[in-house]
């Protein structure tokens, strides 16, 4: 199984490592002919406006919204503004992977940012291990909706911040900033089944 | 400390940054250019650091109003310089709700001696450094990032590339010194031992180390990336170009493609003409803004 990170801008060393320490060597991708021989793709956290002037200026846009038709990308924090088939403040493009709609840096501003604990869905329990969760929230989005069959896994303050839907899994917090390896777990997890 | 809550959230900003461009404006209107180009964040000031070394005077922290300006206009980071020392203009900075402060030698320092303490803010601090010593003791003082200083202001990338050398240089020894002469080190450093130790054992700062000071070109900020930057600065080379936006583009383009010479060659492409600059080597010690801060 090949699992690439997207390496454009922000904290994709650290899914990285934690992807290494599940045992799955990532590969670093910031060009759209490394997708084609990719499972997966993990979109870090970083700054999403840059992001997608780097994907228009690459040409890379289109190529990872195809990708995304047939491959399964887990999205963290500006990773998530990027499934997202909507985003505000301000209005974005996006790849429109998923059923969701996402505001950004809905918390306010880095002095509003904040590292949490909580207790996810019995659901997302069942599939990874008990326990409560450390978020991370960094200038965060929030997910403001979630339709068709996408499922929330994670709340926080009533406002769901772990969901998947079909292939893709979206946080809006930052796993790979902390010990916890269940989100990612529950990622490669996901790409086993068949 | 580095496991404090606190601190890691300061960090966590920090890490979104890498692989990035941070550009210096003075109005909403560049913070615009720079935010269309792709910049991760803008640093609001008061002037381009070589138009305060042209115009001299007092160097303070930038006007309530210009930063109120930009934090409205660009949905990036906003940070913002308050001098070295100056407590009361990083507390005004935090209650402005700035994302990042940079303690900055660019301004006139408001105290000769001591560093702000950065580690009672709520605000994550970036600070600047040209060896290692000088970036654990800021560390130590709270800062959430390290930039090695470079010579702000001059578009020269040679003390840029001194700062990064030396610091990784110095990392490099650390991790190959015996445990029992870590104290030492502290000691040579002058730096606190809970971080030599951390040095010693993961190779690296506890926070993010980004480059600046000098970065005019695509090829300059691929160069300091080369040598271990993981993100750049770029203030004068920007706005005191004949092509800002179209520069600041190439300049974002570099960074990510920094292993790849086939892309640094088309962001080096048709960018008009650089800022003009000052050679380092024929400036008197007393012009170098290096070394303020100790």
């Amino acid at each position: 199984m090949k699992i690439g990170v997207f390496a454009l801008q922000g904290d994709f060393e650290r899914h990285g490592e934690m992807l290494r320490q599940l045992g799955v060597e990532p590969v670093y991708v910031n060009r759209a002919a490394q997708l084609a021989d990719l499972d997966a793709l993990v979109l870090p956290g970083g700054e999403s406006s840059t992001m997608v002037k780097l994907l228009d200026d690459e040409k890379m846009f289109d190529p990872l919204v195809e990708f995304a038709k047939t491959k399964s990308i887990f999205g963290t924090c500006a990773g998530t503004i990027l499934l997202a088939s909507g985003v505000t403040a301000p209005v974005q493009r996006s790849l429109q992977a998923m059923d969701i709609s996402v505001e950004r840096n809905a918390y306010g501003r880095q002095v509003d940012s904040s590292i949490r604990r909580v207790m996810p869905e019995q659901a997302f329990e069942e599939r990874t291990s008990p326990g409560e969760l450390e978020v991370v929230f960094i200038r965060a989005p929030i997910i403001r909706q979630v339709r068709g069959d996408a499922r929330v896994l994670v709340s926080f303050d009533s406002q769901p911040i772990l969901v998947e839907q079909g292939r893709h899994l979206a946080a809006t917090f930052h796993p790979e900033l902390t010990n916890d390896t269940r989100i990612h777990e529950l990622f490669l997890a996901k790409l086993r089944q068949p | 400390m580095y496991l404090d809550e606190d601190f890691r959230l300061k960090v966590g900003l920090a890490e979104m940054l890498k692989g990035g461009v941070i550009m210096d404006v003075t109005n909403a209107e560049q913070a615009k250019i720079a935010e269309d180009a792709g910049a991760t964040a803008v640093m609001a000031l008061e002037r381009v650091p070589s138009d305060i070394r042209k115009e001299g005077g007092v160097a303070r922290m930038a006007s309530i109003s210009k930063m109120r300006e930009i934090m409205k206009t660009v949905s990036i980071p906003v940070m913002a310089k308050a001098r070295i020392g100056h407590f009361m203009e990083a507390k005004v900075l935090q209650a402005l709700k700035v994302d990042f402060i940079d303690e900055s030698e660019v301004l006139t320092p408001a105290d000769e001696e001591n560093h702000i303490d950065k580690r009672p803010f709520r605000v994550p601090f970036v600070c600047g450094a040209r060896n290692l010593g000088e970036a654990l003791r800021r560390i130590g003082e709270g800062a959430a990032m390290i930039r090695t200083k470079g010579e702000a202001g001059s578009g020269d990338i040679v003390e840029a590339v001194r700062h990064m050398r030396t610091i990784q240089k110095e990392m490099k020894r650390l991790t190959v010194t015996d445990k029992s002469e870590l104290p030492t080190a502290a000691k040579n450093l002058q730096a606190p031992l809970e971080l030599v130790e951390y040095v010693a054992e993961h190779g690296k700062l506890p926070v993010p180390n980004f480059s600046a000071g000098g970065i005019a070109t695509p090829a300059d900020a691929a160069l300091v990336m080369q040598l271990g930057a993981e993100a750049v600065f770029v203030g004068s080379g920007i706005f005191k170009s004949e092509d800002p936006s179209r520069r600041a583009k190439a300049i974002v383009k570099s960074a990510t493609y920094f292993n790849d010479p086939d892309k640094l060659l088309e962001a080096c492409e048709e960018l008009g003409e650089a800022m003009r600059g000052i050679n380092v080597a024929t400036m008197a010690e007393s012009e170098k803004l290096q070394t303020r801060g100790w």
